[in-house]
């Protein structure tokens, strides 16, 4: 099988975050791989960014923070976080990391509650609190995305200020199959919601980079420590999600055992398996 | 590669690679396992893939009873890797068809063995049996040029070679004991095959590597794509049990110690119930007291009843160790939440054996939790060895009044806390009692969990209503002195059912729309006035139709 014939015109024509503007201006020419192709991002000469593979140019935006480009023709722009433009928010590149896994076991991962217990124990989740309650999904039609909500999980430290637990109020979106959007709600201001998304970027179905964006009401944490429990959180996550087998994400129902608490992630492949995409994925049998 | 290999045995594993409380990983033809040792020594060859969202169980954690996966904590019993528990939803017991996949396993010469079916006996290793185990030697080679170069080495050494992959080899050796210093031989044998290792993996190099192999992971059943799974047993017998032990643990209570000749018990969960059908045609519920991972055998209590109409008695004077009986398997109508801060069990009498069974589950856990026994005396206190394994959790409260009962109670419960559970198992009156008093003190009808022995209610049989199945489009006439269970039964629809008096919930069953005659003592009262689930076996319509959800 070639590289290209595993690449479904779904995949092919959406945009991808393939690096963070911090991060050029570190690094004068960034190379990495989207969808089996090497690709360089790089600012051009008039301060403008510029990507392009071997043989031509790609289409590039500029985004929350990051270079969006696509290896073929998108239809649309870039999805919209409407919390991103608010003045008062702190907008942070918090990592580019490396995952030895497809994107979608990446995505079903950044929607599981279920976890928090186990693996970010103490932080997001303790025992005994590890009971996934109830919640709702739907695929919007009109925006093309999953939306999770009222999605509640007892947390240890709900609130950097607080010692005791507390049920901690989260919302999920999925705007693109490789992106998902979390919504929690804020320690400083309980009407207003933090924003936590992850932007990945396939290089292989099995080899994903996973661009961390946040978008703060913080006032107190510095940039650093922001970065550094994002990385934490995503260091205990990655160990599990590289110990999954396969690695593609299995479409046939009967290849694993949903329970209630998976709501989102049944939804999540249904609606991959409705697109036809089959990038990063183990499509079911006919 | 030949598919009959998957019929041999190999070794995947040195007997001292499985040390205490250790997952260690192993590969065949190219299937990982996950392979562990329970602290009952049992060896577990299990598919290395937790079948929920397929991490790697070896990355989990052997707690010496169970397998618990590292990402959802899903727990996996001993023996059976059938599943015990799913935290995410602590109030459900785990369908028991969620089963991981279990390889054959033996322990023999200082290595651990297994073949995906393999059978049979283990290859005759002749004057070998005994050897030295070499250290393993891994190499990448394909096996079967790993073992065309080892002809010739030392014929003191019998060598065999486990086929990782296609291009992946572990060299096993066992060395014919000899008067030679042992760490001498092991040191001797270990340079000389790093050095052909180096001389095989070079010559494996010059040549095309050859495709890895690709294992076939069977699919999980049908049922468990979506949940809630249906039950299509009625009550039957599903195997035969020989007691193995038979000992009085109490005045009027023996201990049976049941154990399956010639397979696997199924996976039991702590609260769960198995039906014994007795010589005498009559069928008892009894609760398994086991703890976590004990799974080659089943232990129940039983308490001599004054008015007993042939059951425990029968089982008291007749039954012997040697005498075979027919069972069902476990089915779990009383499950332990264990997201509870502190768990309260209140146990009264021979209702102590259920609760024995949660209280070693949390034990095991590290989960807090209060054991209060009432019991008439202490001769009469069964499972008194368990109970004090909890030090100073348990208190037994020894030949008290009911109204000291009642204060006691009182007193026990005099503290509603939103994140505690309470697990009550007795006699009727206790039961009642408890229930009135958690109610009284402001506990919520869903954090009080009882069971029922027996229903002593006088069963109305009276008038006759429809049944409507809304699944499969039938509608049937329940006349008077029939139950609904029967009416079912003699339709061909396999609903399962165990004590059939209204106690144990095993014919629960949905209802869509009608007024129920709740007759049972399984459900709560908050669940009786949702009016959404019955007992088929004893409940009725006030409604001239009833609309099932079947």
């Amino acid at each position: 099988m070639t590289v290209i014939d595993s690449i479904d015109p779904v995949v092919r024509d959406l945009w991808y975050a393939v690096a963070a503007l911090d991060d050029l201006d570190l690094i004068d020419v960034q190379e990495s791989v989207l969808l089996d192709t090497p690709i360089n991002v790089c600012h051009d000469t008039s301060g403008g960014v510029q990507c392009r593979t071997e043989l031509r140019p790609l289409p590039v935006c500029e985004r929350y923070g990051y270079v969006w480009t696509s290896l073929g023709s998108p239809q649309t722009d870039v999805f919209s976080i409407p919390e991103y433009v608010e003045p008062d928010r702190r907008n942070i590149h918090a990592a580019t990391i490396g995952v030895h896994t497809s994107a979608p076991r990446t995505i079903e991962n950044f929607l599981d509650m279920g976890h928090f217990p186990y693996v970010h124990t103490g932080i997001l989740g303790a025992e005994p609190h590890t009971e996934v309650r109830d919640y709702n999904v739907e695929v919007s039609v009109e925006r093309d995305e999953i939306v999770a909500t009222n999605c509640l999980f007892w947390q240890p430290m709900a609130a950097a200020a607080s010692s005791s637990g507390a049920d901690v109020d989260y919302i999920y979106r999925v705007p693109h199959p490789y992106c998902a959007i979390l919504y929690k709600s804020s320690p400083i201001d309980d009407k207003r919601l933090d924003v936590i998304a992850v932007f990945l970027q396939p290089e292989t179905q099995e080899q994903v980079r996973a661009h961390m964006m946040l978008s703060l009401l913080d006032e107190a944490s510095t940039d650093h420590q922001i970065r550094l429990f994002q990385q934490t959180i995503f260091g205990q996550d990655k160990p599990i999600l590289e110990n999954q087998f396969p690695k593609r994400l299995p479409l046939d129902p009967r290849a694993e055992t949903p329970i209630r608490a998976d709501k989102s992630a049944i939804a999540y492949r249904r609606w991959l398996s409705d697109k036809g995409i089959t990038y990063g994925v183990i499509p079911a049998a006919a | 590669m030949t598919p009959n290999l998957h019929s041999h045995w190999f070794p995947i594993a040195s007997s001292t690679d499985l040390v205490p409380r250790h997952v260690y990983q192993a590969q065949l033809l190219g299937r990982e396992f996950a392979v562990w040792r329970a602290d009952d020594g049992y060896v577990n060859v299990w598919e290395n893939r937790c079948l929920h969202r397929g991490v790697r169980l070896s990355i989990g954690i052997n707690d010496g009873r169970e397998l618990k996966c590292q990402y959802h904590g899903w727990r996996y019993a001993n023996r059976t890797a059938g599943c015990t528990y799913i935290p995410a939803h602590p109030a459900d017991a785990p369908a028991r068809t969620i089963c991981n996949n279990t390889y054959p396993a033996r322990e023999a010469h200082g290595l651990i063995w297994t073949g995906e079916h393999a059978s049979g006996s283990l290859p005759d290793l002749g004057c070998f049996a005994d050897g030295i185990v070499l250290r393993p030697i891994p190499l990448n080679a394909p096996a079967e040029m790993v073992s065309e170069s080892l002809e010739g080495y030392d014929s003191d050494v019998f060598f065999l070679v486990q086929p990782c992959d296609s291009n992946r080899s572990i060299i096993r050796g066992l060395a014919k004991p000899s008067k030679r210093d042992r760490l001498d031989l092991l040191r001797y044998h270990n340079f000389a095959l790093q050095e052909l290792r180096d001389h095989i993996e070079g010559q494996a190099a010059s040549q095309d590597t050859p495709e890895p192999l690709v294992p076939i992971i069977s699919q999980v059943a049908a049922e468990l794509v979506d949940l809630p799974v249906l039950h299509t047993i009625g009550r039957q017998a599903d195997f035969t049990v020989t007691i193995t032990n038979k000992e009085t643990v109490a005045e009027d209570v023996v201990r049976l110690r049941l154990e399956s000749l010639t397979s696997v018990l199924p996976t039991f969960q702590p609260g769960a119930h198995i039906d014994l059908h007795l010589q005498n045609g009559l069928v008892r519920q009894y609760s398994l007291t086991n703890g976590p991972g004990e799974t080659d055998h089943y232990t129940i209590g039983v308490k001599r009843e004054i008015e007993s109409r042939g059951g425990s008695a029968t089982i008291h004077d007749h039954l012997r160790v040697g005498d075979n009986l027919a069972i069902s398997a476990p089915r779990n109508n009383f499950p332990l939440r264990r997201d509870a801060v502190r768990t309260i069990f209140i146990a009264g009498g021979i209702g102590v054996t259920p609760l024995i069974s949660m209280a070693q589950a949390l034990n095991v856990q590290g989960l807090d939790f209060a054991f209060h026994y009432f019991v008439q005396s202490e001769t009469r206190a069964a499972f008194s060895q368990e109970l004090h394994a909890f030090n100073e959790a348990t208190t037994f409260h020894i030949n008290l009044s009911p109204h000291a009962t009642s204060e006691e109670l009182t007193h026990i419960l005099s503290d509603p806390n939103p994140t505690y559970h309470i697990y009550v198992c007795g006699p009727i009156p206790m039961l009642d009692a408890t229930r009135k008093i958690a109610k009284k003190q402001g506990w919520d009808d869903e954090q009080v969990h009882f069971e029922y022995f027996k229903n002593t209610n006088k069963i109305n049989t009276e008038g006759s209503f429809e049944i409507d199945l809304a699944r499969s489009a039938c509608t049937f006439t329940v006349s008077e002195g029939q139950s609904i269970l029967e009416v079912l039964r003699s339709n061909g629809i396999n609903m399962p059912s165990s004590c059939e008096t209204g106690a144990c919930g095993t014919c629960r069953c949905g209802v869509i729309a009608g007024e129920i005659d709740h007759q049972d003592v399984y459900l709560t009262d908050s669940e009786k006035a949702k009016g959404n689930t019955i007992m088929t076996c004893v409940s009725r319509s006030r409604s001239d139709r009833l609309i099932l959800d079947i």
